[in-house]
């Protein structure tokens, strides 16, 4: 199935990217979709960009739902342990 | 066993390469070209590549359809928007940009079918084809463009209701149908969901309304993305059965 669906966002931070090189990445896009390479039918893919650089500027991810959603657990168990204070 | 068009060589000799041509607004766009070894007379197919790019198994169906006596032609439809990137971080980007436009479809896939037309072996018949996200792009093609026949394989978003807030700038196409101008043939998943048997019933019957020339195959047990020989969704059954039915279809109407 081709969802279609996106979503969009702007992201503070590096990546490691092509070629082993760390870059500043501004952009993520979320979409639910035929991945490219996993081996499943559709998986979560998440892309971090940064489109000023071109396109090759990104890293990609490719996660069943499941995994997704333990990824998801996981940022947001990972947030929760971080003092207030610390969260800027 | 399908006739092979007079355009096929009997080696299955092709050559293929990357031009450049005029696409929407004029503008110079990259296309994969596959033609069969040989001078004679043939139709020619534009083959529009999937949401995911214009990738390598897009242009394994293009040099597939040169085997079988056609020239073929598949405009990179991101050529704007990514020109030289790697075809799944150009497909990254125009997703990012909410796909590609109709209008700049329509003028890409008119751009494939004249420089088909021009070719010095053209008998002057174009067919286009296109899966999933193409496949909705080749009934927009055809609504707009002369064209001699046109394959839809699993297009989603032809019929039914588009999501609200959907990011991609898609809309269905059920107001453009009357403007249906070629033979129409339909292969779609009765596993899918997108689009779904309903959708598939739907424009089924705005084409029968219509009085359009359409042929509709619906295979059980498939899902969507059958076609596609390096996904799990691979159905080698559906598969086989939708190639011959395509090749008997583009015979009929764009061989010779």
């Amino acid at each position: 199935m081709c969802t279609y669906l996106t979503v969009k966002d702007g992201v503070e931070g590096s990546a490691k990217g092509p070629g082993g090189s760390w870059f500043r990445v501004t952009d993520v896009t979320v979409y639910y979709d035929h991945p490219v390479h996993a081996m499943a039918e559709h998986t979560l893919n998440i892309d971090f960009s940064a489109p000023a650089a071109g396109p090759g500027a990104r890293v990609a991810l490719e996660l069943t739902a499941e995994s997704a959603q333990a990824l998801v657990a996981a940022v947001q168990k990972a947030l929760d342990a971080v003092p207030v204070e610390m969260l800027s | 066993m399908t006739q092979l068009p007079t355009g096929a060589s009997a080696s299955g000799s092709l050559t293929a390469t990357t031009v450049t041509l005029p696409g929407h607004g004029g503008d110079t766009i990259e296309a994969y070209v596959a033609m069969p070894e040989g001078d004679t007379r043939r139709g020619g197919v534009v083959v529009i590549h999937h949401l995911p790019g214009y990738d390598r198994p897009t242009k394994e169906i293009a040099r597939r359809f040169a085997e079988l006596g056609y020239d073929a032609v598949c405009p990179n439809l991101y050529s704007r928007e990514a020109p030289g990137a790697s075809p799944d971080d150009a497909a990254a980007v125009a997703r990012s940009n909410g796909g590609v436009p109709d209008e700049r479809l329509v003028g890409d896939v008119a751009g494939a079918v004249e420089y088909l037309r021009a070719l010095p072996t053209s008998n002057g018949k174009v067919g286009v084809i296109g899966h999933c996200s193409g496949g909705r792009q080749t009934v927009l093609a055809a609504c707009h463009l002369d064209v001699d026949a046109a394959v839809d394989c699993y297009g989603a978003f032809v019929t039914g209701i588009i999501p609200p807030n959907l990011p991609l700038k898609v809309t269905t196409l059920v107001d453009q149908l009357p403007e249906l101008r070629a033979p129409l043939l339909g292969l779609f998943g009765a596993e899918d969901s997108h689009p779904s048997p309903e959708q598939v019933a739907e424009l089924e019957q705005l084409l029968t309304d219509l009085g359009k020339d359409f042929e509709f195959h619906s295979y059980e047990g498939a899902g969507h993305a059958f076609f596609a020989v390096n996904r799990p969704s691979y159905n080698v059954a559906a598969a086989n059965d939708g190639w011959e039915r395509i090749e008997s279809f583009f015979a009929r109407h764009i061989g010779g």
